[in-house]
């Protein structure tokens, strides 16, 4: 038992349920608590023990279904090829079952022991045999549907399957009746290996899987993402906004616990004769984070700028006081659009207003200038995202000075390498002097790290 | 053997609860027990009014155990969860005492032995007499064990969840000045959670992690019973099925099992004997906690009514 709960803990973790050591242990003292008799019992006592949140406890249902039943289908397979050769013999009694039990006595005699079990049609036994077979192979290190092949001829071998060749070979001429029934028998196995091998995959190989694709799509190259991909990367945003605003929701006070203010205490206990009746602790000033966010949406990024909305979207949720605004030859203020709408609507709303357009950073930085300069406070933090390319227009730089000198902090996020910065149009060297920081911003991840530091200077 | 023990152990759970007016679902009787064979707190989660205290309660009173409740909120830190010094009674004490510190220490030649003199007596003032207990610490100290519910501890600080895991893993805690604290009797601890924030991962390693979410009909049904007696049968059956028609529909906030029993009570209270439109709609605001919801709700009334009426001729 001990052997299949450490496989179950295996497959939890491939269904995304993170079972660690210490919650292996508590699961294994629960069931030793309530014992393995009833099904539905166990089932509770490991979904409660293992699983950590409602999702995790569906998929971890899900697995426990999918793990236990495990054993019936194994049987079903040789069960069913059992019965059809059952059928057959039954079909004509008295002489092929005479004929095969004639057959069979002498030759089977020489036989190996898997085609002693095969022929003998025990199918308790057969199901063990791969079981212990698919131990031996090691089958919960399956983790690609590619290494299919390979576990299932692995398994095979294990169970004996070259000893059964030789001895298909030598049956075939002294018996053929015998060999073929051998010959349907094995193809029966295959199929039920083959099916135990599949089963893994899925009990196994999930996580895996999808751990890969994750990370691929998370260093894919925002501009390049495929179609069908848009849907998976913007819920690998939302996941990254998610983990943003547990990180950084809540801006507390902080106190710094132990340390005197002693001009305060003094001052709070002047009524008792300087008897500090009345701590005061000192506490640290935090500033609340200001963002002001201004967005190329032309064609140039549009699909990058697609997915930086939707994170200063989730933006608008983490940090008070946002305001952002999107530009390509003239630039508005989004902040409202963003606010009130789901994310989809705001998108399409936005691209319609100012979208696709030809971007030209000059006049839409004199739109800044002129409406909004207000907004930026010494705390404020400035992010910019572009390419800086501006169609060789006058990139007004010195707007970007002005704002620069204004706020706290002015981040460039640019999709484009920095091998691609000051070619062709690329304004970008002559706004980099007045930035704090530039970085290149081209994937989820780049994209994650920046808005995470940003946030995390105000914590 | 072992298990023949343990699934009548679970039946005697829920027998012990149903006793105290709370009826459990299986799942929720297999966590209390599981609690306390492996002695490890419960995290209940769920939507509001499900009886996620309500459990805490039924538990203390079954087993007749105190049960000590800290309720928590944002800000709330060590010094209101776990203790304090009485800073006023040391400062008071050390000010009458002033007379008395002079005839020990007036002996002394050098203040180099006076601070000697001083040590052999301890840290009188950082004694267990100036410790103020909190509830936690209560919680550990009472003889008997106790029910320990620590209520929507999704409202406190993450820095407070770190305060928790010595408690829930070890039921212990370390007062600096006194050393650690180890519980007399193990209490049964028991924390709420409504989801408003993801609680850290730590946390929800060193608890079984149990989900109440609306109970099914049947279960409802007898919740009812045993919360309001005087309804009668087919009136509960109606009511029921009603309420669980309203949510499927999507309201900002799902009528729980709380405003089934406050409409169950305020149903026999109006004397109805079963459901009909005028008395639905006039009684729909204590299912119903926003104006939208109402709203939203009116139109179906009637629909609902009669599908709740139906289900009953099968059911």
């Amino acid at each position: 038992m001990r052997e299949n709960l450490h496989r179950f803990f295996r497959a939890a973790r491939g269904a995304g349920v993170d079972v660690s050591p210490a919650e292996s242990i508590d699961a294994m003292r629960a069931v030793a608590q309530v014992g393995i008799s009833d099904r539905a019992v166990l089932r509770d006592a490991l979904l409660l023990t293992l699983a950590k949140s409602q999702d995790e406890k569906l998929a971890l249902g899900d697995c426990f279904d999918l793990f236990f039943s495990q054993p019936e289908p194994r049987q079903e397979q040789p069960e069913a090829a059992g019965e059809d050769d059952a059928a057959q013999g039954e079909d004509q009694p008295p002489s092929a079952g005479s004929a095969s039990e004639a057959g069979e006595g002498q030759p089977s005699q020489g036989l190996g022991p898997l085609a002693q079990m095969l022929l003998s049609q025990d199918r308790n036994a057969i199901a063990a045999a791969i079981a212990s077979a698919s131990g031996a192979a090691s089958l919960s290190d399956i983790r690609y549907s590619t290494q299919r092949g390979i576990f299932s001829s692995r398994i095979l071998d294990a169970m004996g399957l070259q000893r059964l060749r030789d001895d298909l070979d030598q049956l075939t001429a002294t018996n053929p009746s015998l060999a073929e029934r051998l010959r349907a028998a094995l193809d029966a196995l295959r199929e039920a290996v083959r099916d135990t091998v599949s089963q893994g995959l899925a009990l196994y190989a999930r996580e895996e899987a999808e751990n890969l694709r994750n990370e691929i799509l998370r260093n894919a190259p925002l501009a390049r993402i495929e179609r069908r991909q848009v849907a998976e990367m913007r819920a690998l945003i939302r996941q990254i906004a998610r983990r943003l605003r547990e990180r950084y929701s809540k801006p507390r006070k902080r106190q710094r616990r132990g340390h005197l203010d002693v001009r305060r205490t003094l001052r709070r206990n002047a009524a008792w004769g300087g008897v500090p009746f009345l701590t005061a602790w000192k506490r640290k000033h935090r500033d609340r984070p200001k963002i002001v966010a201004l967005c190329d949406v032309s064609g140039s990024v549009a699909q990058v700028s697609d997915f930086f909305l939707l994170l200063i979207h989730s933006l608008h949720e983490v940090v008070d006081d946002v305001r952002s605004f999107a530009f390509s030859s003239h630039l508005i203020e989004v902040s409202e659009i963003l606010e009130t709408k789901s994310p989809e609507e705001a998108m399409s709303e936005i691209m319609s207003k100012v979208g696709f357009g030809s971007s030209d950073y000059g006049a839409s930085l004199v739109d800044f200038e002129k409406e909004f300069m207000s907004a930026l406070t010494p705390q404020t933090t400035v992010i910019v995202l572009g390419d800086a390319r501006s169609n060789n227009l006058d990139p007004r730089a010195d707007i970007l000075r002005r704002i620069s000198e204004r706020s706290k902090r002015l981040v460039w996020l640019n999709p484009e390498g920095r091998l691609a910065w000051g070619f062709g149009d690329s304004e970008m060297p002559r706004y980099a002097t007045f930035c704090s920081v530039v970085r290149q911003c081209a994937t989820a991840q780049q994209l994650e790290r920046a808005v995470s530091d940003i946030v995390a200077t105000y914590q | 053997m072992a298990d023949q023990k343990a699934s009548t152990s679970i039946e005697a759970v829920e027998s012990g609860l149903a006793a105290q007016g709370y009826i459990a679902s299986r799942q929720i009787a297999t966590a209390v027990y599981l609690s306390q064979q492996i002695e490890k707190p419960i995290l209940v989660e769920g939507p509001a009014g499900v009886g996620k205290t309500e459990l805490a309660k039924a538990i203390a009173a079954w087993r007749g155990m105190k049960m000590i409740r800290l309720q928590c909120y944002e800000g709330l830190d060590e010094a209101k969860a776990l203790y304090e010094w009485k800073y006023a009674k040391q400062l008071l004490y050390t000010q009458i005492l002033k007379d008395k510190l002079g005839e020990v220490l007036g002996g002394a030649q050098t203040l180099h032995a006076a601070l000697d003199q001083l040590h052999d007596f301890g840290d009188v003032f950082f004694s267990k007499e100036f410790v103020e207990p909190r509830p936690l610490l209560q919680a550990l100290e009472q003889p008997g064990g106790c029910v320990l519910l620590i209520d929507e501890i999704d409202k406190s600080d993450a820095e407070f969840e770190s305060l928790l895991l010595e408690i829930l893993s070890d039921f212990q805690v370390t007062i600096p000045e006194l050393g650690t604290v180890s519980a007399i009797t193990p209490p049964t601890v028991i924390l709420t959670s409504n989801s408003e924030r993801d609680l850290g991962d730590a946390l929800k390693r060193r608890c079984l992690h149990l989900h109440i979410g609306f109970p099914e009909q049947r279960l409802e049904e007898r919740i009812v019973e045993s919360r309001v007696p005087g309804i009668s049968q087919t009136l509960r059956r109606q009511m029921v099925g009603f309420i669980h028609e309203i949510r499927s529909l999507d309201l900002k906030k799902l009528p729980s099992v709380s405003e089934t029993i406050d409409w169950a009570r305020v149903l026999v209270l109006l004397q109805a004997s079963e459901l009909d439109t005028e008395i639905v709609k006039d009684t729909l605001n204590v299912l119903l906690k926003y104006e939208a919801d109402i709203e939203a709700a009116t139109p179906q009334v009637t629909t609902f009514i009669a599908k709740a009426a139906r289900s009953n001729v099968f059911g």
